[in-house]
């Protein structure tokens, strides 16, 4: 909480800012357990003004979440000699494992072009893919169906006015994290902005890790394999005669 | 119930794991086939990871394999000796498999490379249990008596060995040259390759059915085995959370299919190997032949 004071002291320091995001989450940290199916963070805050509210163009609130990138590659189908099969693939430098973008308005009005392209906020710009496009002419293609399949497991949300915003000065959203998540740190930014500028943001990251049992067997199988592959063995030879002698005694 | 997977890294229903590993586990007890060529696509379709799909049915395998062999034991229906053979032609196989996998996966097609084996195997293995079978029961219906196939070249062979709880005698070569066969196959296929192993020994070696069954499960063990190993040490996509919700409804599955295996006539039994296998490689078939709903995939790398 203390540097939390910190950063907002400092941001009160800054000179000629006239509105700032004071911000919240009711969790900076996801514990994964065995029956962990996924969480709901709530992300909300406050705008601080020193003067009444500007006139113009109305305030917005864009909220992002995004999980630890890695490179990916996608593959394409086609019908060679009667049967489908991957021909053609495209690497893609970065992509985020997990990505969500919450706005009060639609994400073209909330946010112009040349703010989108500075602070890569939608989820075209999130994934980076420079170089890609000379490399291969189709390969658009390739990354809108990484989107495609990645938004259709819930991996990528894109939430036009699912951030509610009160008296221009109270938001919140929630967002929902599915079941299948990487672990890593998950960079949390809220912009505010208005007439598609950016006003001031405010960046923080929700720890996503295994604990408990999950953390150990992970960790096991990870920095010891060899003593994770006998006990996994143990295990199956001891299941497999466990049941064989349970089912001679019931049936003695 | 939710669980989630550690290695997996996605949430399961744990009941659909248990069901799965359950009726995977019966055709195993009955059958004296390990399961994997059924399992792995199950386990896609639900979605786990290939790779850990791959690994962790493995270790599934090894303990639904001890679980039906241990109830062959009782019922003196495993060869030892002929199981052993089998055994070290196998693993010099997988050796020759994993060498040839590698060398595919460098030319690129390794997952086509494994479908067409599928496909291939699964047919051709598929089609002549189901005509073969069909001769049976037609035959027994008739009341001729099969007679022994003469295999002049087979009896010429040298190192002549006595399986007695088979009934045979004869060289060691073929159930060696059988073993490393489908030890190669195993390799690439990601399987036990007791489908194959079985009508193998049949077919070919002439071993009795009833027989059979427990000496594949018993060298099934051991394939599984080594292959667990090799997927936990190299790849680290041996799933325990798993491994143990599949291995429990695995082991109590093969003992209900043994039970059911044994009430059953060898013919029957393999006219529904045969029908099971050949509606594997239909609908792998038909994966390669009709056109994707998605044309695209990501191919996520192994963590």
């Amino acid at each position: 909480m203390a540097w939390r004071l910190i950063v907002v002291l400092l941001l009160a320091a800054l000179p000629a800012r006239a509105e700032q995001v004071v911000a919240g989450l009711s969790q900076t940290r996801v514990s994964i357990t065995t029956n962990f199916a996924g969480s709901e963070i709530l992300i909300f805050g406050a705008v601080k003004r020193d003067a009444p509210a500007p006139a113009g163009p109305p305030l917005e609130v864009v909220v992002t979440v995004a999980g630890p990138s890695a490179p990916a590659t996608v593959r394409k189908k086609d019908r060679r000699v009667g049967i489908w099969v991957n021909t053609e693939s495209v690497r893609i430098a970065a992509a985020p494992s997990f990505y969500a973008v919450a706005t009060t308005a639609p994400l073209d009005q909330a946010l112009s072009q040349t703010e989108d392209l500075r602070h890569k906020v939608s989820i075209p710009r999130a994934i980076r893919s420079v170089g890609v496009t000379e490399e291969a002419p189709e390969a658009q293609s390739f990354i809108d169906a990484l989107i495609r399949i990645r938004s259709e497991t819930g991996l990528y949300q894109e939430l036009p006015g699912a951030v509610e915003l009160d008296e221009q000065t109270l938001f919140r959203t929630s967002i929902a994290l599915p079941s299948n998540l990487t672990e890593g740190d998950y960079a949390t930014r809220i912009f505010l902005t208005r007439g598609g500028d950016v006003v001031d943001a405010f960046e923080t990251t929700i720890g996503v890790h295994k604990v408990g049992l999950e953390r150990w067997t992970y960790l096991l199988a990870h920095e010891h394999p060899l003593a994770y592959a006998i006990l996994s063995l143990g295990i199956a030879i001891a299941a497999g005669w466990g049941a064989s002698a349970a089912f001679r005694m019931m049936k003695s | 119930m939710q669980i989630y997977l550690p290695i997996a890294e996605v949430s399961v229903n744990a009941f659909v794991l248990l069901g799965l590993g359950g009726i995977v586990g019966i055709l195993s007890g009955m059958f004296g086939v390990g399961g994997g060529f059924l399992l792995t696509p199950l386990l896609f379709f639900i979605g786990i990871p290939p790779a850990v799909a791959v690994a962790t049915q493995a270790a599934q395998i090894v303990a639904s394999s001890i679980s039906g062999v241990l109830a062959h034991f009782r019922r003196k229906t495993v060869d030892l000796r002929m199981g052993t053979v089998l055994l070290a032609g196998g693993m010099c196989g997988a050796v020759l498999g994993v060498w040839i996998f590698n060398l595919m996966r460098g030319i690129g097609q390794v997952d086509l490379l494994v479908k067409l084996c599928y496909v291939v195997f699964l047919g051709v293995i598929g089609a002549l249990m189901f005509v073969e079978s069909l001769a049976a029961i037609n035959r027994t219906r008739k009341g001729v008596v099969r007679k022994r196939k003469q295999r002049t070249w087979f009896d010429a062979l040298p190192f002549k060995m006595k399986f007695r709880t088979s009934g045979l005698y004869l060289s060691a070569i073929p159930p060696l040259i059988a073993g490393a066969f489908v030890g190669v196959l195993s390799a690439i296929m990601g399987v036990g390759g007791g489908f194959i192993m079985v009508p193998a020994m049949i077919y070919l070696l002439g071993m009795p059915t009833k027989v059979v069954i427990g000496t594949s499960l018993f060298q099934i063990i051991f394939v599984s085995g080594f292959t667990t190993i090799l997927h936990a040490t190299t790849n680290h996509t041996v799933d325990l959370g798993l491994a143990l919700l599949l291995l429990i409804g695995g082991v109590v599955g093969a003992q209900i299919g043994t039970g059911i295996g044994l009430r059953m006539k060898a013919e029957q039994l393999r006219i529904w190997l045969a029908i099971l296998v050949l509606a594997v490689c239909g609908k792998l078939a038909l994966d390669l032949l009709i056109e994707p709903a998605e044309l695209y995939s990501i191919a996520e790398r192994v963590r």
